[in-house]
């Protein structure tokens, strides 16, 4: 029977990580063109698991299930994070009726 | 156990008083302080003494007594020891024991001031630094001797600082001294240089190979003596000897007589190794202490302050020493220090007892008539004036002829110009003898109801000075008046060197009679023209105003001296001081460090502009960074 590491080795390593790169470079973009908060947030969330793919694809070729050990941990610090960063955006649209992040501009001198 | 073993303890005694003295000052009553102060120096008197004794006894030459290891490293060792031999025992006896004497006195002359704790420690602390100077078995134990003196006799002269005057005397003083310092702790550094060592020991033993007359020699030698010159108050540096007047009577005695001016004496007396080696520094010591003690004495016959007459007398008579160490009568100069130590102890002191009864007048203009009121002050006053003034048998004449009579054989004419000056000596002495003491009273009627003689702790000390000044003398008396010349012999093994002990043998007797009949008739008939002038003619100094004539006015404004140094040092030290301060601090240094503070003003203000408030630019400037730091960290640019 076909492991799950063999399916992965089944594609070439360059593919993996030209998928990463764009979905990150997506994310990227989204975060710095997009001004509705929950947008941004998402982009956010898409460069993490570019990373994560990444990580997944490098530990099945070395065989090093370490990567593998990183991906659990950054999806749990990921969903902790989208607790507390939807917590801002629902307060932000409480306070301001909108999620546009050009409202919020006093964050400076 | 031997005394020489113990003597750590002489310079610790002072030490403790001081530390007992300045730490209760505000707590302790005066009669323990008193009692602190004196016995501390009584115990390290007794001390000497028997180190004295036992030295004398055991016929060794010197004693050598390690304390501990001070400064190790490299090849430079400088053990903290003391070294015990005849010229320190006589040191610490003339120290611990006059120092004694001016202890007791101040109990009774201080009894009124605030700061009498105070006084006393510093006293303590000065005769400890003193012994220090006197004990160390290197030159650098005998310069912190020698800085701690400084030190001291900064905080005594300026002991009343509330007055500015005096502040500013002290201030004088201790930068004249620093002055001399820098030559005595550059001569150490080229000392250790050539030697090797700082050891007074292995320091002479190599010097004695060295080549008469040798430029390093000379060199060394000359910064020595600069540094005596500071300490013993020498041309160019005696001005700040007759400022020092401003502390308090006993300090003048102290600074005058035991300690202080006589280090600078002695730093040379125990360095003569080095100084037969080196025949121009000893020429030029010569010159410079005659000419000191020649201008010294011109400036004192015109003075009117009781002080300052004898703050010349002192600088004049410290030339004479230098005179008699340049043609290398080293056991002359010595016994002179020790003579002079006892005169002049006791005229300060005899002074400052006239001082008190007179409410604190210092001007002898206001003074006369004395005699009755202050007998003892009198009596023993007048004993130290014949002693200073060379008349024999005081103990003036013996240690004055042998330093004459040593300059007739190295050069006639410094003996001709010293006579002149003796005879200026005995004049300015007995003028102010008889402005004191004679005539009738000048001062107010409340000064003269209230003219006393002084406290038995006051006199006593005058009586015992007065018994040394008159028998002190005959520790040397010369061949040539059927004495046996003990001081000579006793410090023998330390001027081993030819020139040093014996060379009043080398004038004839008839030649010696004459030398010395001269300068005692030259005495005695200077003191009959003081008589007639102030006494018989009633003759009293002009106020300050009025004219004196050209000589005069040159020897009662001191040569215009400290107005030459003025313009010649002060003024242009303190142009150069504007000069750094406008351009070199003011300009370039604040400007360096405001400049600093500006630009980051400056940047700052630039660079907040930068923060918009704009989270979309912030994350961009985000990206753009970390696109930055990619590139770096990938093409090492």
């Amino acid at each position: 029977m076909e492991t799950v590491t063999q399916t992965i080795q089944g594609v070439p390593l360059n593919h993996y990580i030209i998928l990463s790169a764009v979905i990150f470079s997506i994310g990227v973009m989204g975060v710095l063109i997009r001004r509705n908060a929950i947008v941004i947030f998402m982009s956010v969330e898409l460069m993490l698991n570019a990373v994560n793919l990444l990580l997944t694809a490098f530990s099945a070729y070395r065989g090093d299930p370490a990567g593998q050990v990183f991906v659990f941990f950054i999806m749990a610090l990921a969903a902790a994070e989208v607790a507390v960063g939807l917590a801002i955006i629902v307060m932000i649209y409480r306070n301001t009726n909108s999620t546009d992040i050009n409202v919020l501009n006093r964050l400076k001198w | 156990m031997s005394a020489i073993n113990l003597v750590w303890l002489v310079p610790l005694f002072p030490l403790i008083g001081f530390l007992i003295n300045g730490f209760g000052r505000n707590v302790l009553p005066k009669s323990i302080v008193g009692l602190v102060g004196c016995l501390s120096v009584l115990l390290s008197f007794g001390l000497s003494t028997a180190i004295f004794f036992e030295l004398e006894k055991s016929g060794a030459t010197a004693y050598y007594v390690p304390l501990f290891n001070w400064i190790q490293t490299g090849s430079l060792s400088i053990p903290f020891s003391f070294q015990v031999d005849h010229l320190s025992s006589l040191m610490l006896l003339i120290v611990t024991g006059i120092g004694f004497l001016i202890h007791v006195y101040s109990i009774g002359y201080m009894h009124h001031d605030k700061g009498y704790a105070k006084f006393f420690s510093y006293l303590n602390l000065f005769v400890f630094f003193m012994l220090l100077l006197v004990l160390g078995s290197n030159y650098v134990v005998l310069f912190i001797g020698w800085e701690g003196v400084g030190l001291c006799s900064y905080l005594l002269i300026g002991f009343w600082y509330k007055n500015s005057s005096y502040a500013s005397a002290a201030k004088k003083a201790f930068v004249m001294n620093r002055i001399g310092d820098l030559g005595f702790l550059i001569a150490i550094f080229v000392i250790f240089r050539i030697f090797g060592s700082i050891e007074f020991g292995e320091v002479f033993t190599k010097a004695a190979e060295m080549k008469v007359g040798s430029p390093v020699m000379v060199l060394i030698t000359m910064l020595l003596f600069v540094g005596a010159t500071g300490k013993s108050a020498q041309i160019p540096l005696f001005t700040w000897l007759p400022d020092a007047m401003a502390g308090p009577t006993p300090v003048s005695a102290l600074i005058h007589a035991a300690t202080m001016v006589t280090a600078g004496i002695y730093m040379i007396a125990r360095s003569n190794v080095l100084f037969m080696l080196a025949p121009l520094t000893m020429n030029v010591i010569a010159i410079v202490g005659l000419a000191t003690a020649i201008l010294a004495a011109t400036i004192a016959i015109t003075q009117t302050d009781i002080k300052k007459v004898l703050a010349y007398s002192t600088v004049s008579q410290l030339g004479y020493m230098f005179l008699g160490l340049g043609v290398g009568a080293y056991t002359g100069a010595f016994f002179h220090v020790i003579t002079h130590a006892f005169f002049k102890a006791l005229l300060f002191l005899g002074a400052g007892s006239v001082i008190h009864a007179m409410s604190n007048e210092q001007d002898m203009r206001l003074m006369g008539g004395l005699r009755k009121k202050l007998p003892v002050t009198f009596i023993t006053m007048l004993a130290g004036t014949i002693a200073i003034s060379g008349i024999p048998p005081f103990s003036g004449f013996f240690s004055k002829d042998e330093i004459l009579a040593n300059a007739y054989e190295h050069n006639k004419i410094f003996w001709v110009i010293g006579v002149i000056g003796a005879v200026f000596t005995a004049f300015y002495m007995f003028r102010m003898m008889f402005l004191t003491f004679y005539g009738k009273f000048r001062g107010t009627h409340e000064q003269e109801h209230h003219v006393h003689e002084s406290p038995a702790t006051m006199t006593i000390p005058l009586i015992v000075l007065a018994v040394l000044s008159i028998f002190g003398g005959f520790i040397g008396v010369p061949e040539v008046l059927g004495g046996k010349h003990w001081l000579s012999h006793y410090l023998a093994p330390v001027f081993t060197n030819k020139a040093a002990g014996h060379e009043v043998h080398h004038l004839d007797h008839n030649t010696e009679y004459m030398l010395m009949t001269i300068s005692v008739l030259g005495a005695v008939i200077a003191a009959i023209v003081a008589y007639v002038r102030y006494t018989k003619k009633h003759h009293v100094p002009v106020p300050d105003h009025a004219s004196r004539g050209f000589l005069g006015n040159l020897s009662y404004h001191k040569y215009y001296i400290d107005e030459v140094y003025d313009v010649l040092i002060t003024r242009p030290l303190n142009a150069l001081s504007g000069l750094f301060y406008k351009i070199i601090d003011k300009a370039i240094i604040d400007g360096i460090v405001n400049g600093l503070g500006k630009a980051t003003g400056l940047a700052g203000k630039g660079l907040r502009l930068v923060q918009t408030g704009n989270i979309g630019f912030y994350i961009f400037m985000m990206v753009a960074g970390v696109i930055a730091l990619l590139f770096y960290s990938f093409y090492k640019i």
